[in-house]
């Protein structure tokens, strides 16, 4: 079991994220945060199989994973 | 796997456009640092480009060349530290137009350094003008009908063009455009500092790289666009490995 | 009384760098500096020192804002096009502040001009040379032995106010031989906490810089900096004074030139003019003050330059233009001579 957190306002909403999720639980939010973006946010914390590929491949360290 | 942001970066926030895989490469360099545990031995050099600001992001000390002299700076950094680990994180124009000598030279004398090396075939800080690495027949500010290689010639394929250089030690092609590539690139920017700690001497690592907004691609498309052009002319691999050539 | 040995003024230059603890030093061939590279060639290895000869001369400068910037002492050495190749780096060491020496043994110009002795650099050597608001410190030997003093006194210069600080001579001064004494003068050093030469523990990270984007803040850097060249101003003027107590015509000249009017000085006096020279060694700051107390009780100047007229400029600065100021020159890589000077005398004293 993983936890995948975004640290939301240093979010860009570049999207590489969601592309790189194998279980597509990954999207851009609806929200704004303050710089003006969609942040990204994970739709199924369940789901997460904690692989990092997100984080990898986010350019702006937003995204933390933990293995519980 | 646990993930989370290397000691290697400060706070400060990146200035680069979202989807640049500038910050990618950032945090690879911060984190080879860190877990090779030399941080606080290291200096950086920033250069004249979309990177000027990385002193602001590398946990360590810095100092910032002209355009083009990073190498040189390093050299003078090393020569008169050379416990210190020095680095130089340089864009294409920086490193292949302007710096060429300087980049040339350092290999040919095989100045225990690390050169990061991003190519992003394209010069972003200026708004998009035609970089010594863009491709042929790319469309850029001043190649409005695309490259060509009749007028301004070929793009210059740096890590071939070092592999002929006797004096340097480790070259490497490696690119950020997905999750198995940036591991590569991991290893291969580990190595070229690896190699500096054990005075193997020249070690430079190119990085394919996006430019979404000078390229007028979407993030995803751009690392498409990187995979499917930038890719195929500029293949991946190791270049040159004086290490791995002496154990044959 | 100290012992002389015969040397060469590039060969003093180099020993005195090495004595002043230079142990990097980064340069480019060129005419007619290049004893100051091949001493250190010789020298630096076996004191387990640096010498580079670099890609060129602009790697070769920035080579040394490197070294500079980590904190040691370092120096380059080249001849005036070689110099315009390291007015980039020398800007940029001005603008993060990192001390170096800076050698131009200067021949003639513009472009490149030719390999004779030269004082036409004068107006790049202090007013700047590169981009944006900066000065060197300028020091300009007029002897061998001067060579080695004011090379030790630059380092010193250099690293107390942290400005690149720049040797002004000529192929004459730089060829010539004359006995030296190398007494074991003592070098003051400098603590540098703003080295970047990795933290260690150190409780902030140190950058060297001259960026910044915000105007406002760029403008402070050079308030900042301009403040420190006003204590320089005040604090560092040198010079010789010859014969002035009753002059009633003032030389000004230096290096090489200064050698040549002190004769001229010397022939003036037999013909009963009353003549004397004040010989600025530093360039910059200029030696306002004392051409200022000249001005007094001077009824004219004459400014000896192996230029077309540069230093001039200064003088009539200096004084406020209370007195005139006329030039005796000669350029390209000719040097005035005794005879020309003293003919420039008698003109001026019948004016």
């Amino acid at each position: 079991m993983a936890k995948v957190t975004f640290n939301e306002d240093r979010c860009k909403g570049c999207g590489l994220c969601v592309t790189a999720c194998p279980k597509k639980i990954v999207q851009l939010s609806n929200r704004m945060n303050s710089k003006g973006y969609h942040p990204a946010e994970i739709t199924n914390q369940e789901a997460c199989i904690g692989c990092a590929s997100c984080a990898i491949m986010c350019p702006d360290t937003v995204i933390t994973v933990q293995m519980k | 796997m646990d993930f989370k942001k290397t000691k290697g970066l400060t706070d400060a926030p990146l200035h680069y456009c979202p989807g640049c895989t500038h910050g990618i490469i950032h945090r690879l360099v911060a984190e080879s640092l860190e877990e090779l545990g030399v941080l606080d031995r290291t200096v950086g050099v920033a250069s004249v480009g979309c990177s000027v600001f990385t002193y602001n992001y590398f946990n360590c000390d810095m100092v910032q060349a002209a355009h083009g002299r990073a190498p040189a700076v390093a050299t003078g950094i090393k020569r008169a530290r050379p416990d210190d680990i020095v680095f130089t994180y340089q864009g294409d124009g920086d490193l292949a137009a302007i710096g060429t000598a300087e980049t040339v030279h350092s290999a040919a004398r095989n100045e225990n350094i690390t050169i990061i090396f991003v190519n992003n075939a394209i010069y972003g800080m200026t708004g998009g003008q035609m970089a010594p690495t863009t491709l042929p027949n790319q469309i850029t500010q001043t190649s409005p009908y695309g490259r060509d290689v009749t007028v301004v010639g070929y793009p210059v394929k740096v890590c071939e063009m070092l592999s002929q250089v006797d004096g340097a030690s480790y070259v490497e092609r490696v690119a950020v455009n997905n999750v198995k590539n940036i591991m590569k690139a991991k290893k291969a920017i580990k190595k070229a500092f690896q190699n500096q700690i054990e005075g193997k001497g020249f070690s430079l690592i190119e990085v394919l790289s996006t430019c979404p907004t000078n390229w007028g691609k979407s993030p995803a498309d751009a690392i498409k666009w990187l995979d499917e052009n930038m890719a195929t002319y500029y293949p991946l691999g190791v270049y040159k490995d004086k290490e791995a050539t002496k154990n044959d | 009384m100290a012992e002389k040995i015969l040397m060469k003024g590039n060969e003093a230059l180099a020993e005195a760098a090495i004595t002043a603890g230079c142990r990097h030093y980064f340069g480019y061939p060129i005419t007619p500096q290049t004893e100051v590279a091949a001493y250190m060639a010789k020298r630096m290895p076996k004191i387990g020192g640096t010498f580079l000869q670099a890609e060129s001369e602009v790697a070769a400068i920035n080579m040394v804002l490197g070294a500079a910037a980590a904190g040691v002492r370092s120096m380059t050495s080249s001849s005036s096009p070689g110099i315009s190749l390291k007015s980039e780096g020398i800007s940029y060491m001005a603008g993060c502040e990192v001390p170096a020496l800076i050698v131009n043994v200067e021949r003639g110009g513009p472009g490149l001009g030719g390999i004779q002795p030269s004082q036409s650099d004068y107006f790049q050597a202090t007013k700047g040379g590169g981009h944006g608001d900066y000065h060197l410190i300028v020091l300009a030997p007029a002897s061998v032995q001067e060579m080695y003093s004011l090379t030790i006194k630059g380092f010193e210069l250099a690293d107390n106010y942290r400005v690149p600080t720049m040797i002004l001579t000529d192929g004459t001064i730089g060829q010539m031989m004359e006995p030296v004494s190398l007494d074991a003068v003592e070098v003051k050093q400098f603590d540098k906490p703003w080295a970047a030469c990795g933290q260690r523990g150190r409780d902030h990270r140190n950058i060297i810089n001259s960026l910044s984007l915000s105007p406002e803040e760029l403008e402070q850097w050079n308030l900042n900096r301009y403040a420190r060249y006003k204590v320089i101003e005040e604090k560092e003027q040198m010079y010789e004074e010859y014969m002035m107590d009753d002059a009633e015509i003032c030389i000004v000249a230096f290096g090489i030139a200064a050698r040549v009017s002190k004769n001229a000085i010397v022939e003036a006096r037999k013909k009963g003019l009353k003549v004397g020279m004040i010989r600025p060694i530093t360039l910059w700051p200029f030696p306002t003050k004392a051409l200022k107390a000249a001005a007094e009780k001077c009824k004219a100047f004459i400014s000896v330059e192996l230029s077309m007229g540069q230093m001039i400029d200064d003088v009539k600065l200096a004084i406020d233009c209370k007195k005139p100021v006329y030039l005796c020159n000669r350029t390209g890589g000719v040097i005035v001579s005794s005879n020309e000077v003293v003919a420039k005398i008698e003109e001026v004293s019948k004016m």
